[in-house]
Formats: structure tokens, sequence, C-alpha cells
């Protein structure tokens, strides 16, 4: 390896780059609009309260109203009156859009009033497994507390709640390291693959196999260039949170690892993709094959931990979970040991893919 | 003079099919070597094997002494190739393109010398992209040359050119010839091979059917030299009778063969003769083109018949 043949090719690469508008467009504008979009859909899913349409047919008994009152006053629960027909109660529901139903029954304050069991009943859409989850779980809570005062007893168990972490964190934190993990991954993938199976098709392998250009020194100049490009993407995607989303994420020297080994490994993986295909349209296939599955499996949106186990095992085979784990843990939890370990093991895939793309790249044919 | 390219026997195999069957040719140093076939014939294969791209499957290939194969690294410093299609970076220009170049070869050219030498100097800050199809193939030629090369392969360098283009390109070769440089050309145009090349091969099939300079394989593989009348199918009937030369007669035209030059005044006394009136007489002489048309078409015939007979 020369590094003036590196050199060379590494401004080539970045002047084809930076006269594409449409290239520079994805890589600056796109972090900005990603981190936005999903700030904004998912800090406004953690605020959510659940609406739930309420029919009394228990005329403003006290107990009914005891109820209703409990259910107000736990904040999520956000409650609607209607007068419809018990019958057609479930039809009207639907006929409204409305997710989250509750019907007390008539005679229910003089059941309770009388120690003798009553129920009321509580509608929920399938669709909305999120919302009846939280409303079976506010309507749970406030009828034990009914029971519970109803025996006379009083509770021995409390909660005091704390998040996850040292400090406080939002949704948009963990969406940070999960992003830059996304551009890590994308942006080197989609590009190589393409790369290596246009330049193929064009002859410009060819023409560059006529020069002592080496494959390891094409891949490293490539491999130089997307790393300063993660950079600048991360560096916009930190800077976008922390001024529009109010992020509190800890930035240090424990991230440059990560935004290092991460496009090693993804330039790599990219141009392997794309070179044991035959054509571009396969090349794209491949490449869309692995790329996918890590995109929202990796811990990019939504936490590992709260996959379904077998879910988390085969996450656990991503190297792109490695990546953004080792973020999130400088980032957020200040675990320098792990996050080393992560590092280790993203930079042990990333030589074995590295030296793997190597060889499976050719340039001239048999 | 020493053969800066000697090909023995070569094979080239692709499954069954014998695309090159077992060629032998060599090219002198410092001469123009053109390398003419239809498509198919095995042109591009012979070419890109001598280039080092492509592992030949028997005999004995050498390009200024190296294995091309083998030794290609070496080989590829000493050469300058143009493929088919010249290709390259489209947003690059083709100043950059040859400071590319001179950075990986390690051979620092004069950018804008080297682009006034393929005159494409106006386009030196130009992207590839906005360059016509004449343009690109001079770049290409400019990034053959960044390393000084010895022998410069140059494969269809014309094709889809206009012929002020064409002609530049030409002016090129030329230029490289006198600089002591041995160019290896493929080409279509049979014109130009005979315009450049001082020695021609003719490949098809995967066979070499006519070696030589362009004039030789002309006299010898070539018909004779005619005479030829713009003139009524009566005159053909007289110069028949009168000459005792083969005539024929297509499309208005009455071709007199001569069997040596001398025969020239007597078929022009026998016409004045005739009385038959004629508008127009010329001597005619196959071109390269006519003889690798006919050359090719024979063979074609050929290989259709006893086809037919098996």
């Amino acid at each position: 390896m020369r590094p003036a043949r590196i050199l060379a090719d590494f401004k080539v690469v970045v002047r084809s780059y930076l006269r594409n508008p449409v290239a520079l467009f994805f890589s600056l504008i796109f972090p900005i609009i990603l981190i936005s979009l999903f700030g904004l859909i998912f800090s406004a899913a953690g605020s959510t309260t659940v609406a739930i349409t309420v029919l009394n047919e228990d005329h403003n008994s006290p107990q009914s109203v005891a109820l209703l009152s409990a259910l107000n006053n736990t904040t999520v629960a956000k409650l609607s009156f209607v007068n419809w027909n018990s019958s057609s109660f479930a039809k009207n529901l639907g006929a409204n859009d409305d997710a989250v139903g509750l019907i007390i029954p008539a005679g229910y304050g003089a059941s309770l009033a009388a120690h003798r069991p009553v129920n009321v009943t509580l509608y929920t859409d399938p669709q909305d497994a999120a919302g009846a989850g939280a409303a079976q779980f506010i309507v749970t809570g406030v009828t034990n507390a009914i029971n519970l005062e109803a025996a006379n007893g009083s509770a021995l168990v409390g909660i005091q709640q704390q998040n996850v972490g040292s400090a406080i964190y939002t949704y948009i934190d963990y969406l940070i390291p999960g992003l830059i993990g996304f551009s890590i991954l994308t942006s080197p993938m989609f590009s190589m693959v393409d790369v290596a199976a246009s330049y193929r098709k064009e002859g410009i392998f060819r023409q560059l196999s006529l020069t002592p250009l080496t494959r390891a020194e094409w891949l490293t100049s490539h491999i130089l260039w997307y790393t300063a490009l993660t950079f600048v993407t991360a560096g916009i995607m930190i800077g976008a949170g922390l001024v529009l989303f109010g992020a509190h994420v800890t930035v240090d020297l424990g991230l440059v690892p990560f935004l290092i080994v991460g496009p090693l490994l993804f330039v790599s993986l990219g141009m392997l993709a794309g070179s044991v295909a035959k054509t571009p349209e396969s090349a794209a296939l491949i490449g869309n094959i692995i790329t996918f599955p890590m995109m929202f499996l990796s811990g990019t949106f939504f936490a590992v931990s709260s996959f379904p186990p077998a879910l988390q095992s085969f996450a656990h085979v991503l190297p792109l979970y490695y990546v953004i784990d080792g973020m999130n843990q400088v980032m957020l939890f200040s675990n320098t040991a792990r996050a080393a370990t992560d590092a280790v093991i993203v930079l042990v895939i990333a030589i074995v893919i590295f030296l793997l793309a190597i060889r499976f790249f050719t340039w001239r044919d048999e | 003079m020493a053969d800066a390219i000697a090909v023995d026997r070569l094979v080239k195999r692709y499954d069954a099919l014998a695309a090159v069957d077992g060629i032998s040719f060599r090219v002198a140093a410092g001469q123009v070597f053109s390398f003419l076939g239809p498509n198919g014939a095995g042109k591009t294969t012979t070419t890109e094997i001598l280039e080092g791209l492509r592992r030949r499957t028997e005999g004995d290939v050498r390009v200024l002494g190296l294995d091309p194969w083998a030794e290609a690294a070496t080989l590829h410093r000493q050469i300058g190739v143009i493929p088919q299609g010249f290709r390259f970076f489209e947003k690059i220009t083709p100043k950059e393109a040859v400071e590319y170049y001179g950075s990986l070869f390690h051979t620092n050219p004069d950018p804008i010398r080297l682009l006034t030498q393929v005159q494409l100097e106006d386009k030196a800050h130009a992207r590839f992209d906005t360059l016509s199809g004449g343009q690109k193939q001079k770049l290409g030629l400019a990034l053959a040359l960044t390393n000084n090369p010895e022998i410069c392969f140059l494969d269809e360098p014309t094709t889809g050119l206009d012929p002020t283009a064409r002609r530049a390109i030409w002016q090129v070769i030329r230029a490289l010839k006198s600089e002591g440089r041995t160019v290896f050309l493929t080409t279509h145009y049979l014109e130009e091979a005979q315009l450049l090349a001082d020695q021609v091969a003719i490949i098809h099939h995967g066979h070499i059917i006519a070696a030589g300079s362009p004039d030789e394989i002309i006299a010898t593989r070539g018909r004779p030299e005619r005479v030829r009348f713009t003139a009524a199918p009566a005159l053909a009937e007289y110069l028949r009778g009168h000459v005792g030369l083969p005539v024929t007669v297509a499309d208005g035209r009455v071709d007199v063969e001569l069997g040596q030059p001398g025969d020239a005044l007597r078929v022009l006394a026998a016409a004045d003769a005739s009385g038959v009136p004629w508008a127009h007489f010329e001597t005619v002489q196959d071109t390269l083109e006519d003889v690798f048309v006919r050359l090719v078409g024979q063979m074609d015939d050929g290989a259709l018949k006893s086809e037919g007979a098996a």
C-alpha cells in the first residue's frame, strides 16, 4: 500500500462525491430530516394519553363518580362521556374510531355498597395494541385500588419511578446513537454495492487494473472517505438532536473508534456484496437482503432489549448491533469497558470482511 | 528489430468454444500493427490477453518479454491502453484525470502538455460526462500516455467518432509512431488500417486468415488492377472480342482486369475504336477493405458449404 496512491484516489472519490448534488443532499440534509422525523414521531408517542369513551349506566352514583375521578387522576386516561345504548356501544365505538371504551353497569354503586361483585366492561381495539394494553393497566390499577379500599386494606408496596441509566433520558437520546448507526450502515452499503457493480459493468475497474493502484488501496481510499462522511453526519445528527430536541448525550473521544471501524466494516461489506453479484440488479438485491434486517433489528429505532428473545439472539449476530450498542454505552451510560468490547468485536468482523472483500473483488477476468 | 509482441499458438477457450484458436504473430518494436477482424472474430479477446486483462488457455505470449498475465503489474508500467468504449469517472476533468494517473504511475506528467498532444487542451477543465465521444477517446489516449509507454494498445479508438475526430486520433497515432512507440491498433475501419499500419493481421473465427503489410495483402490477395468505364454493355461485348482480358459488367460500369500495367493503353485504344459512346473512365485498385470483405465472405461461404455437406 502506497499512501500517495491512496491519496490520489481519495481526491477523485471526494471530487466525484462533492460534484454530485443528489449525493451531497442525502449526506448532509438527510440526517437532519431523519432525526427530526423520528424525533417528532417518537417524542409525541411518549406523551400520549389513552382516550377512553365512557358509558355510565349507573347514573352518577357516588361509587361510579369515584371510579371515574380515580381514572381521571391518573392523568394518562382522557375520558369522554356518551349516552349510547349499551347494546350498540361496541358498534358506535367502531363507527367513531374510538379505540377504548368503558361501560359502568346500572347498579354498580349498589353492588359495591352491598359488597357484591360487579363487572365493568372494557372495550379495546386489537389494532391498537399499545392503547389496549395501556387502558387495561390503567383500569386494572384503579379497580384494584377500589377493591383494596373495599376490603379495608392498605397498600404495602409502593413504586418510586426512575429512568434507566445515570441521568434522565428521553427517547431522542436513544435515537441519536441509533440513527448514527443507521447512517454508518446505509450510506456506504447502498453506494458501495452500486459502485462495485456499475464500475465493473462500465469497465472502470478494468481501466484501474491497468494502473499500479491496488484493490486494497482503492478500498482504503473509499473507507477513508466514508469515515470522513460519517464524522460529518454524526456531527450533524448530534447537533440537530441537541438544538432541536434538547437531547443530553455524552460526546467524547469514546465515539471515535465506532465512527472509524463502522465505515471500515460497511464499506468492505458493500464491496463484498457487490463483488459476489454478477449483475447490478442482483448486487442491489444482495445489498438489500443484508441491509434491511440490520437496519431495523440492530437497535436503530428500538432498543434490542425490547425484542422477543429469538429476535434478540438474531440481533446479537448483526454487526451493526455492536456499533450501536457501543455508541449507546459511550453516549448514555458511560460504560467504557462494554464500549471497548463492542469496538473490538466490530474491528475483528471488519478486518475479516475487508480481507474477504479484497479476495472476492477482482478487476480482471480469468 | 526486436519483437515488442510475440504470440505463439495462442488459444483461448470459453467452455467448449475456442474464441482464439492457435494464432501466432509478431509485432516489431516501433511499428504500427493493426489487428483486424469482424465482430466476434477474437480481436478483443486477443488484445485483452496481450494487455494482461484476460488469462490465456494455451500457447505462449510475450509482451516486452513479459508474460502479460503473470507479470501484469510490471507490464502495466510499460504499456498504455485504451480499452474499447473507454469510460471514466463522470465528474472528473481531463486535467484531474491526467494528474490522477500521474500520481498512480508516479510519473508527474505536465497535464496541459499531454492534453495538447491529444488536442484536448481546450477541454482540460470540463467534466468527463460533458465530453463528446471523440473527446472522451482523446482523454483515453492521454491517460494511456501518462506513463510514457513503450507500447500503446488502442482497441477500436475511433469507433463511433465523426470524421474530424477520427482524423485527430490518426494524427496522434502517427505522432506516437514517430516517437518510436509501438502501436497495437484494432479497428473496424479498414481505410484506417491501410493508412496507418505497417503490418496488419486479419483474424476470423479465431484464426489469422491474412497477415503482412497492407500493400502485400492487397497485392497477393486482392484482384488485379482494373480499367472502369461508365458505358453501355455493348462496350463490354466489343472489348471481350478485342483485348483478350476478363471483362465484367455491373451497375452500368464495365470493368476490364489488367494483366500488366501496359494493358491499360491497349484497353483504351480498343474502347476508342469500338465506336460505343462512354462517359468516363478510371483505373481502380482493391483496397484493404475490398480484400477483407472478400476473404471474410469466402471463408463464411466455405464454412457454410462444409456445414451443408456434413
